[in-house]
Parts: structure tokens; sequence; C-alpha cells
């Protein structure tokens, strides 16, 4: 484990400086635009600070500390109007579990619009969000991503299913996957091999893993979950299985468009 | 309340007390004084006033520990991380749940005899959960804290409430999560609300009435010693909240604490000077309350280093020298030994990767080395440890603690307004994560699918040698753990963690001799009793309070 932690100490520095521009820089940003209304990007900035001050000690920096809620993507437990977020925040919720909040208006607007930005006080250009049904054409065919992601059923099962990715991802982090899929991978998504006592080696992708287990989806599509005492050698890849993408920045754009419909089983 | 009449309601509530006591013996002063002695019952939060941690019992051992069998299952009624910590008087167990019950349980059953439930006024705020750690227990009362800051007395009979006095202003979100210390004739407790602008203190109750007795404030006011290390009016809001049990050396008679965070807490600048005596440990007149002498780990912190760490106290031959000291794994990522009767600094040395601070001076103050703004600190905000019950084993001569590895934050500062009652952060922070988006450690495990993994930090149950400040062995474990330690007399080590092992390992060599997969994070320190010549060992998972003995026992 702590080999592991230094071999990715350099790089986590380097990402550090991609995760800190969509934190802190303020840019000319745009809204994504699914609540109620559309929001200047002072109010997302504002709402940043306000988030950070009072939401973020129980929620969370990315919005999903608290079970059935995840802030930046849209996930409530009951509120479905950006004036119902208001009430949750001004008069408490979950049987007390959620404090009630006094917030002045622009206060209780700027919260309220940095979530509906999806935590992103920079976001994406909406130059960069193309077609998405020439997106759709591309992401079957030339940029070869049906090859392993499964969508709505269809496709294998051995890379992350992309049913409701246009729910849980902002339109940056898609971009970004697809043009630099090593610096977004995310760890429990890292290919690993394992090799048993038995001699049997297995390929796959973690779905789970504590001190002594691990539960992984394997090449074949079989769920394996097996005891670290019975393997011989277990590697994990900091390398992706895929490549930055050889599409150019349109068709990228066209792809991300496509990605965001996908919002899974509504 | 006058002399006299307190004097007549003391004398008049022992006499109902004396009344009251049939067939159940009281618990003394002088028996807790004893606790190591009468390993059969665990007396106080930590397992007595040098708060080691250790039971003699030694049933249960290295060689037959994986005989071991679940006996009987509590489960809460409650949801939310249970922080609890029991408390076992011949036979008897008294145990908390979210957010102010307590319960007596039949500690060979697992049955419960009866239920006190405090409701909490409604505007009771705290910062990280509606936790209660636990009570304390004299004479013929149990004793909680609240989440709206009072303090309550129970008869341990029937579950009666005898007296409910204010410990601070709920209104300025003062409370109390943690499990008061009964010394002597008094019950001290400390407040919390380190995020919301109070100024802690330490406080001692008469057990009998609930008369206070005494009150030390953790940020001296203007004349006091060390006001200096404040500037204008920021020691009024400054926090330094106690929310963690101490511990107590009858030969010196002082009371030792740790105080947590100054407020608000990411933002230094905001109060200049050293806000002396956040991040301290502290030694209290157990009687008067005076303060006899402070140690600061953090100055003027920037990370919310709370120092609420158990103050752990062993007599020892030191470096050939015999020494009372205490030990001190703090938040900050170094290992402290000190001297407790002088409060002198012995030693110090980082267990983890350090950042924050290039080393300890011979003083033990640390030379600090902010990193640049949007750069990780380590250890991250959480700690290379925190409120986790540490141990000590006086026949190993180890002390054992929970440590977070490889884990980092990214503070930001802001100014913060103080408002009355209101969360005072001075900033924020973020979990250093591998990968923008990637999902990271939270303050409490809710999720049982480990997404994040040990990329993001992991722990090690560490065993250092209080002669060296060195690590002697560590047991690694995938996620963080938030779980305290037991040893016991047989050189087996309790503990658990987030992802649900209750694990048992030899305390000498570091190796796992039995675990089972129990479910539910694991958030305080399993404890150990014996009733009628059986040795239990009861853990908290989950929901669920879980009591093992051996198997045909």
């Amino acid at each position: 484990m702590k080999q592991l932690t230094i071999r990715l100490r350099s790089r986590l520095l380097i990402l550090l400086s991609i995760i800190l521009t969509g934190l802190f820089v303020s840019q000319q940003s745009m809204a994504q635009d699914d609540g109620d209304h559309a929001y200047t990007s002072e109010a997302i900035l504002a709402g940043l600070s306000v988030y950070n001050r009072q939401c973020a000690l129980c929620h969370g920096p990315n919005g999903a500390s608290v079970d059935g809620v995840n802030l930046s993507r849209g996930v409530f437990r009951t509120a479905i109007t950006d004036d119902d977020l208001r009430s949750v925040i001004s008069e408490g919720a979950a049987e007390g579990r959620m404090p009630s909040f006094v917030l002045n208006a622009e206060e209780l607007n700027g919260v309220v619009a940095y979530i509906r930005a999806g935590f992103d006080p920079e976001g994406i250009s909406s130059g960069q969000i193309g077609d998405p049904a020439r997106g759709k054409l591309l992401f079957e065919g030339k940029g070869e991503c049906a090859d392993c992601h499964r969508v709505n059923g269809v496709g294998p099962r051995i890379a992350p299913d992309l049913s409701n990715i246009g729910a849980i991802r902002s339109p940056t982090s898609l971009q970004r996957n697809i043009v630099d899929p090593a610096a977004a991978l995310l760890p429990i998504n890292r290919p690993v091999r394992l090799v048993t006592r038995d001699g049997e080696t297995i390929t796959g992708r973690r779905l789970n893993e504590d001190s002594y287990t691990v539960q992984l989806i394997d090449s074949k599509e079989q769920l394996r979950s097996l005891r670290k005492s019975d393997l011989m050698t277990y590697e994990i890849s900091d390398v992706p299985s895929k490549q930055p993408t050889t599409l150019s920045s349109d068709e990228v754009a066209d792809v991300v468009g496509y990605l965001l419909t996908l919002r899974g089983q509504q | 309340m006058n002399f006299f009449k307190s004097l007549i309601l003391s004398s008049f509530s022992a006499f109902a007390l004396f009344l009251s006591v049939s067939s159940i013996a009281q618990v003394s002063y002088e028996q807790i004084l004893k606790a190591a002695d009468t390993p059969e019952n665990w007396l106080t939060y930590n397992g007595g006033y040098s708060s080691q941690r250790y039971s003699a019992l030694d049933q249960i051992t290295t060689s037959n520990v994986d005989d071991l069998q679940l006996k009987w299952t509590l489960q809460n009624q409650v949801f939310g991380a249970w922080q609890s910590n029991p408390i076992i008087v011949d036979g008897i167990m008294y145990v908390t749940e979210r957010p102010n019950t307590v319960m007596a349980v039949d500690a060979v059953t697992g049955r419960i005899f009866w239920k006190y439930r405090h409701v909490p006024a409604a505007n009771a705020v705290v910062c990280c959960g509606a936790n209660n750690r636990g009570v304390a227990i004299l004479g013929d009362m149990v004793y909680m804290g609240t989440l709206d800051a009072r303090l309550i007395a129970i008869d341990r009979i029937n579950g009666q409430p005898l007296w409910n006095v204010e410990v601070g202003d709920v209104d300025l979100a003062y409370s109390v999560t943690m499990a008061p210390l009964a010394v002597k004739d008094k019950i001290i407790v400390g407040v919390g609300g380190g995020e919301y602008g109070i100024r802690g203190y330490v406080v001692a109750f008469d057990a009998l009435t609930g008369e206070e007795a005494w009150k030390t404030y953790t940020i001296p006011g203007p004349g006091e010693a060390n006001h200096d290390s404040w500037e204008g009016d920021d020691w009024e809001h400054g926090g330094a909240p106690i929310w963690i049990t101490g511990s107590f050396d009858p030969a010196s008679n002082l009371t030792y604490w740790g105080v947590g965070n100054p407020g608000p807490d990411w933002n230094p600048s905001q109060r200049p000077g050293d806000n002396l005596y956040s991040d301290s440990a502290i030694a209290l007149d157990a009687d008067t309350g005076e303060l006899k002498w402070y140690f600061q780990f953090t100055p003027n912190d920037a990370y919310d280093y709370d120092s609420v760490q158990v103050p752990v106290l062993a007599d020892m031959v030191w470096r050939g020298v015999p020494k009372k000291v205490m030990m001190w794994a703090n938040r900050n990522g170094y290992f402290y030994i000190l001297d407790r009767t002088t409060g002198e600094f012995l030693e110090g040395k980082p267990y983890v990767h350090v950042n924050w601070s290039s080393g300890l001076d011979e003083n033990g103050r640390p030379i600090q080395t902010p990193q640049p703004e949007g750069m990780p600190t380590y250890p991250g905000n959480q700690g290379g440890t925190n409120w986790y019950a540490p141990s000590y084993s006086p026949r190993t001569g180890l002390f054992y603690f929970t440590a977070w590895e490889g884990y980092a934050t990214i503070y930001h500062a802001e100014e913060s307004e103080y408002v009355p009652g209101e969360a005072f952060y001075g900033g924020g922070f973020s979990v250093l994560a591998p990968a923008p988006d990637a999902p990271t450690i939270r303050i409490g495990r809710t999720n049982p699918i480990n997404t994040w993994t040990n990329e993001v930090g992991y722990t090690s149950v560490k065993a250092m040698d209080p002669q060296t400040g060195e690590e002697v062995w560590s047991y690694e474990q995938f996620d963080v753990s938030d779980s305290g330690i037991l040893t016991t007399g047989a050189d087996l080590l309790f503990t658990g963690g987030r992802e649900g092992y209750f694990h048992a390992v030899d305390a000498r060599s570091g190796d796992l001799l039995w675990k089972v997969g129990l479910g539910g994070q694991i958030v305080m320190a399993p404890v150990t009793y014996m009733v009628d010549g059986v040795q239990y060992v009861s853990v908290i998972s989950g929901n669920s309070l879980s009591t093992f003995a051996l198997r045909n026992r």
C-alpha cells in the first residue's frame, strides 16, 4: 500500500492543478441551466464561498457525503425545484439531521446556483458541448467508446456502465476523461491483475475492496470476490486501459453532448 | 443555594440513596481509584483514571481467541454513528444511544432493564453528528452530558432523572458529547462547539446536588496569564472546546484534558498569537480547577488539529529514570511523551508524514512550515489520529493507537464574522484526491462500498515504544478507522474500523489472530468485563452492540 501511495504522489501533484483550477479560479462560467433559473457566474462563486463555510462540513467538498444526497449531481431526498432547495436550507430537513441555516437572499441564491452548476464554478463553455446525435454515432463508431462501455443494456460490462453518466459527472469531467484518461481515471477503476494460489490469472476492474477481500468484475464479465490471502499476485495498474482519444475537439464536444443526455432510468 | 440548604439537600440525597441501595453496592470513588484491581468491571470511559484501556482479564488468550463466539447483540433504534463507550458494573452495562438516551442492559444476555430518554432542545447544534460517547458512574447514579449542553444525573437502579443542570448556553451552540469524568465527589465535563465560536471550559459539579463546584476556561480572560496569546476580543469566540474524557492522577490530584481547535478553524491570520490553551494538554487541580500547567502542541493552528486525544498516564522507568509520564499521539502527526507532574516535554517524533512542520524544538514547539496555498498539507484535516481512544499495556510497555496514513487535505482560509450560535469556520478544506471528481474519505463512513480506495488514505494501528518514540509494529487496514483500542492481560489487542471488521491482534507482534466481519463501522473502542467467571468483549458496529465470549462458556 505504501509503495502505491508513493508512486502516485508525483501524479497527484500534477492533478492538483487541475482540481484547483476547477475549485478556486474565477473564469467566465456557464451554469448548467437544468434548474428553474439560469445563474450568473458571480452567484455561483458567491455560492461556493457560502457552501464551503456552511455546508461542506456535513455534505463534503463534493456534495456527496450525506447518504442518498449528491448535491453536485442534482440528487436530493425531496427537493425538486429551486424553491424546494431554498426551503430545505432555510427550514432544515430530515427530522433535524439537517439544521436550518439563516442566509440572506443573495447567499441563498448563490448556494442554489452553486448546487445547480454542479459545483463547477469554471464550468465548461456551451461551445464545448456538441450535438448529441453526432456524438452517439461517434460513441458507437469511430470513437470506439462502445467497445468497452455499456449504455442502456447494450454493450460490454468490463468498463463502467455509462447509462447515467450525464447525471453523475460534470461536462468538464466528461471532457477530461476522453482527452486525458490517465489523469481522470478514478482509483477504483484502475485495471487489476491477480494470480491466485491455484495459478489462475484474473484481470478486471474493482467494484469494492477492504483489508482482507476484493470484489471485481473480470474480463469475462463474472463477479468475483477473492480473499487476499489466497492471492500470489495483486497488481493495480495506474495506466488506464484506454488511450487518449484521437477524435478532434469538435468530435469530443459531440460525444460530451451525447453523454450528457445519458441520465439513467428516470 | 446557600451552604445550609445545600448541606440539607446533600444529606437528604445521601439518605435517600442509602435507602434505595439494597442488593447493588455503590460505586465509590475508592473503587474507581482501584479500577485496575477489579477488571470484571469497566468503570470509566477509558477504563480507569490512568486511561490505559488495559484490562488484566486473561481468560481470552492469543491461543484461544479464535474460539470467540457471539453471545448477544443489542440493536440500536437510532440512525447514525454509534460512538458510545459502555460502562459495566457488577454485570450491568450502561450505554448511551443517539441523541441522549441511556440504557441499563444485562451484560450477560443483552436484555434491557430500563431506558432514560432526554430530548435535546430543538436548537441544539453540533458540527459532526448527534454524538454521545457515554456516561460516568458514581454512587448510585449515572451521569450523561447532552447535545443541548446539560448534565443529567440518573438513578442507576430505576433510570429516573435526579437532577438536570445547565452546562452551557445552547443558544450559543454549547454542547456536551463526551462522557463525564467522576472524581471524588464531583462530576467533571467539558463543552463542545469549537466550530461555533464558543469559549471553551471544563466545569465540575457536586455529584449529589448538581451544584457547580468550579469552572476553568480553556481561554484565559483579561488579567489572566497567557491572555496575551490572543489579540483584541478574539479570545471571546476562540473555541478551544473539550469533547473527550480526560484522565486523573490521584498522586498529584491533577485532572488532565485535551483541548480542541481555536476558532475560526481554518483562518489563523484572523486570530494572531499562540491562541492558548487551544490544541493543548492542560492539568487542572481536581478540587479547585486551578490550572497547574499546560503544553501546547499546535500554536496558532491552521489545520483543525484538535488535541482532544485521551491523556494516557503511566509510571515507568523512562530512559533509566523513574518517571510519571503522559503519552500522546496527537492529531498533528507527532507522538509526544510528557512529564505529567510538570508538563515538561520529554520526547516528540512524527509518526506519519508531516509537512506543516519541519520538526519540534527542544521545548517541543513545532517549527511551522505552512504549505503554499492550494498545496496539500499532511496530515489532513482529520489528522494523523483523532479522538479514537488509544491504549497502553503495562505488560508490553507499548502504546497503541489508530493512525491515518497517506491522507492530506488542501485548506483555504477566509475571513469569518462571528454570529452567535452559528458556524464560525474561517474557510474550509478538501481532501487530496488522486483524480478530479474522485470520491474521498468522509468525516464518517456512510457507504459500504469503498470506491475511494486506500489512495486517499488508510489506517495503520501502531504500537509505539515510549522509550524511543518510535514505531515497533503497525497493522494496516485498507480503509481508515475511527476505532479505539483495548489491550488485555493476555497480550491481546482488540480494535475495529470503518470496514466493520472486529480484529484481535497480538499486542506484542502485531499479527492478526482473529477477525469477524460485523458489517457496520466501528467508531468506539471495544471494552471487556467478566460476569460469573466468563470474560466478555463488547464492540459496537453500525447499529449493533455485539458481545463475544469463548465458546462453551
